[in-house]
């Protein structure tokens, strides 16, 4: 394409140097290269990065939800119906009400580890989830809450263990673990849980916390029960705890102070724990207890699978850790016979 | 109302459409999540997929039988589905529409002009049904996925586009972000068909499409289509300013080109010289490109002939099978599946747990994006309550079990469970293995009942352990030999015993020389100068092969975070006797 005459001339009047011209140019460049120094003295590191990863830890702190000053106490309910069982229970120590206050924010954190039947007692049983959120309603709790991180994925696990159902049926909302939902903790004076990530979004919401788990075999802890049931409160690659699984469990149990534990021994899970898979795993035992004290229901658990307390080594570790007793009878302990309708 | 608002309405409905299915096949407890909707309905409606695998297998898969009102839709109304209802094509459409704006008459013109090119899109569907129907040494080899725009659109819409819309936004469907390994190319090729149509509108439709090609040969037979009332009309070429089929309408129109967008009945041709009729057209017809002569199909299928040998050069059907190619449960075998599968990315979807991923080429170009288990994805493993993913396969490749079917239960009892693999321990890595330390999370996950993963327990002497009492006072053991690491020995997994065997006692607390053991410690077991040694009681994990499904959820859960202590390959799947690891599983 040709270039037309006027456009030279327009061209060569734009090449011309005024003085005008000339100054704004040096004042573009010096803008320009001051910008740059700037913008280069802003970002200059001499040193390089000091540590191999940016990420800081978030310190949360987690709050206490049991009640210090009230005698610990424990009841043992003898049946087969999970729902008259803990409603007895709860009697026996003084009511639902003595625990759980008008306008309270109740966390029912469940084990629903495994995406797997009721009926296999690998879960806490759906029955019990729903009679523990309408005895909180009743006692006029503004909201209560199912949470868990399950082992395998958390909406099958929700699903297919009949707690989701459960849960809603009786006016309680489930939370799921999503990844927004934890943040880095580190329990004061623990070997293991510094800057873990914690499921902290229930706990955060949470006035009042009760932990509600079966009783089951595991072969690398021995039992799971109550104070094993805080794993699923935990995020990350959490399964590294397992080469040290007493002291996890203890520290579990320093990490949650709740207000009630419910441990079910209706069906017992006696072998190929935790997961189970088959009713042959299981045993009748028709036992409930629920307990303000960690320890003693799971001490208590323990006979329920035909060991003693002296074959689970983190019960005396959490005992000298603090977190209660292992000695339950010394507790205000009520033991309830054959709860039928 | 004017044709071309319904045609659009049409098309938005069914772009819903799509898009809806994609989006409730999430497992969760919502209204909207997996509550029977016919999510496959516009896989089955796609006669591709059903011719294709008639083909290959000579049978009609169930839901694919929808494909036949297509069919008959053509044969009535021509291209209705292209035009009407294909979701890609809208997304198409719509980019088209996007590149010609602003542009003038003679542009538009230029951009639908028919073009050579889009004899092409015939030569692909010839050879891929020459494929799907060549049984190359017993299987033949099934591809039409890789183009067929509605498996496309799926797999883009699943694997690419609602999981980075999620990843993205910060709110996934599922409580966990989903992952999909290779998506990033299944994802670049939905942008890039996409973005062709601003060098050609509707590039894909009509140059690259085998399921518009093999509409373009039905609907030369339609009943009704677009013809000229008149042997010659004015030439304005307005109709031409908007035809999606660059099917010249106001010449001899390309009858298998049009897309039945009706754009050139829709008030543009003033003198009213198009119709939609069953009389051809006054000016005469094209029936099929002159360039898809005798030449051109033998071509095709020649090439066709060649392209099966030369995609299986690899082996990996033979004896370069690729160990972590493990498929979903109920997969069929693997020349049988390949037959079958359209990479459509269902299964990935709608797997809960995220651990299907579409396959990359290292399992074969063959298997390319279809599923494969990732293990390390995901939220756990193969779910044992779990078949979804087998009902949502259009195709059949992966069987639809029933549970009981897929655990082995009930009737199913003496076959057993579907197997799609087996579990390894690599010693090397194993903690309780190789490194003195106590795990089995492996164990405690293993969902099978009987538990596969069974543990055999070893008091093991630790490094540095070999001591010699210098006193005892109660349960307190004062020792020398070695310093000892203060509470290293305090987990509960530790025991001292003399050195020879003996009396094993718990270590409950540790100082460097001092040891604090779980009960007095009894007089005849040990005492001053006694050699004693510090045993770790390990549980070493086995696999029990009879009972290892493959569920892989042991290889997800192992805390060795790297490459896993324990990993699932093929072998053993129910789907290929030959993988069997004994004799008595053949």
């Amino acid at each position: 394409m040709g270039v037309k005459p006027e456009t030279d001339l327009q061209e060569k009047k734009k090449t011309d140097l005024s003085r005008r011209r000339f100054l704004l140019r040096v004042a573009e460049t010096a803008a320009l290269a001051l910008g740059a120094g700037f913008a280069y003295y802003w970002a200059y590191d001499p040193k390089g990065p000091q540590s191999l990863s940016r990420r800081a830890a978030e310190l949360e702190k987690l709050g206490t939800w049991s009640f210090p000053d009230m005698p610990a106490a424990m009841a043992v309910v003898r049946g087969e119906k999970r729902q008259q069982a803990v409603e007895a229970a709860l009697e026996a120590l003084g009511g639902v009400g003595k625990f759980i206050k008008r306008g309270d924010r109740v966390l029912l954190k469940v084990n629903a580890a495994f995406a797997t039947p009721p009926e296999l007692g690998a879960t806490t049983h759906p029955e019990l989830v729903e009679a523990l959120v309408s005895l909180c309603l009743r006692a006029g709790a503004a909201e209560v809450f199912v949470a868990d991180n399950p082992i395998n994925n958390a909406e099958s696990c929700m699903r297919i263990s009949g707690i989701g159902a459960a849960a809603e049926r009786a006016g309680a909302r489930v939370l799921l673990p999503r990844a927004d939902a934890f943040r880095p903790f580190t329990l004061p004076d623990a070997q293991l849980i510094r800057r873990w990530p914690v499921f902290f979004d229930p706990l955060e919401r949470a006035t009042k916390v009760i932990g509600v788990a079966p009783v089951k075999h595991h072969n690398r802890s021995g039992a799971s029960m109550t104070m094993k049931n805080w794993y699923g409160l935990l995020g990350g690659r959490r399964n590294v705890f397992h080469q040290d699984i007493n002291t996890i469990v203890t520290e579990l149990a320093r990490m949650i102070r709740p207000t009630l534990v419910v441990l079910d021994g209706t069906f017992v899970m006696m072998r190929n724990g935790p997961t189970g898979g088959s009713l042959s795993d299981l045993e009748k035992r028709d036992t409930l207890i629920v307990s303000t004290d960690q320890l003693a229901a799971d001490s208590f658990g323990a006979s329920l699978l035909g060991k003693s307390v002296d074959d689970l080594p983190y019960l005396h570790m959490a005992e000298q850790a603090g977190v209660g007793t292992t000695n339950y009878r010394a507790l205000e302990f009520h033991e309830l016979g054959s709860q039928s309708s | 109302m004017r044709i071309v608002i319904v045609r659009r309405i049409s098309q938005v409905f069914f772009l819903v459409l799509l898009l809806w299915f994609c989006l409730v096949m999430t497992v969760g407890e919502e209204w909207w999540q997996l509550r029977g909707w016919p999510v496959g309905l516009l896989l089955d409606l796609d006669p591709l997929v059903a011719v294709a695998t008639l083909l290959s297998t000579k049978t009609l898969y169930a839901g694919l039988a929808w494909s036949l009102v297509t069919i008959i839709v053509t044969l009535l109304f021509g291209r209705i589905f292209c035009g009407w209802v294909c979701p890609f094509g809208t997304l198409h459409q719509f980019f088209g529409w996007l590149g010609q704006l602003g542009r003038g008459h003679r542009a538009r013109v230029e951009a639908n002009r028919y073009r050579r090119a889009q004899v092409v899109k015939y030569f692909i569907l010839l050879a891929f049904l020459g494929m799907a129907a060549w049984p190359f040494k017993g299987a033949s080899a099934l591809q039409i996925g890789l183009l067929d725009p509605i498996p496309f659109v799926h797999r883009s819409v699943n694997l690419a586009l609602l999981p980075s819309v999620e990843f993205l936004t910060g709110r996934s469907l599922a409580s966990a972000q989903r992952h999909y390994s290779g998506a990033w190319l299944i994802g670049l090729l939905f942008i890039g068909t996409l973005l062709a149509n601003f060098y050609i509108p509707r590039f894909y439709c009509r140059i690259l499409c085998p399921l518009g090609a093999l509409l373009g040969l039905i609907s030369r037979f339609s009943l009704w289509r677009i013809a000229m009332t008149a042997p010659r009309c004015t030439s304005c070429s307005l109709c031409e300013t908007a035809c999606e089929g660059a099917c010249d309408p106001a010449d001899k129109i390309r009858i298998s080109e049009c897309l039945m967008c009706f754009n050139c009945l829709d008030d543009v041709c003033k003198k009213k010289f198009l119709a939609y009729r069953v009389r051809e057209s006054d000016a005469g017809e094209i029936k099929l490109p002159p360039d898809l002569g005798r030449r051109g199909v033998l071509a095709s299928l020649a090439t066709s002939v060649l392209a099966v040998p030369l995609l299986r050069l690899e082996g990996t059907l033979g004896t370069n099978r690729k160990p972590n190619l493990v498929r979903p449960p109920g997969s069929l075998a693997e020349e049988e599946f390949l037959e079958r599968c359209i990479k459509c990315g269902q299964c990935m979807r709608v797997c809960p747990t995220n651990v299907l991923m579409p396959a990359g080429l290292d399992a074969g170009v063959e298997a390319l994006w279809t599923p494969v288990l990732n293990f390390r994805i995901g939220t756990s493993g193969c779910q044992v309550n779990c078949v979804a993913c087998g009902h949502v396969c259009p195709t059949a490749a992966i069987r639809p079990l029933s549970i009981e079917e897929k655990r082995g239960v009930g009737r199913f009892a003496e076959r057993g469970p579907i197997r799609i693999g087996t579990a390894f321990v690599d010693h090397g890595r194993c903690l309780p293995w190789a490194m003195d330390t106590p795990c089995i999370v492996c164990e405690e996950n293993c969902p099978t009942a009987p538990k596969a993963i069974y543990v055999r327990e070893e008091y093991r002497p630790v490094r540095g352990g070999n001591l010699v009492v210098r006193s005892i006072d109660g349960k307190n053991l004062i020792v020398s030999g070695a310093r000892l690491a203060p509470r290293a020995y305090a987990t509960g997994d530790y025991f001292v015993q003399p050195a020879g065997g003996g009396t094993r006692l718990r270590i409950m607390a540790n100082t460097v020389d001092a040891l604090t053991v779980d009960r007095p410690v009894p007089a005849e077991a040990l005492s001053e100068g006694t050699r004693v040694t510090i045993v770790v009681r390990l549980q070493k994990p086995y696999v029990d092969p009879d009972l290892c499904i493959g569920c892989g959820i042991c290889e997800h859960e192992c805390p060795v975070s790297g490459l896993r202590a324990i990993r699932v390959t093929a072998e053993n799947e129910s789907r290929n006797s030959s993988s069997a690891l004994r004799l008595s599983q053949m």
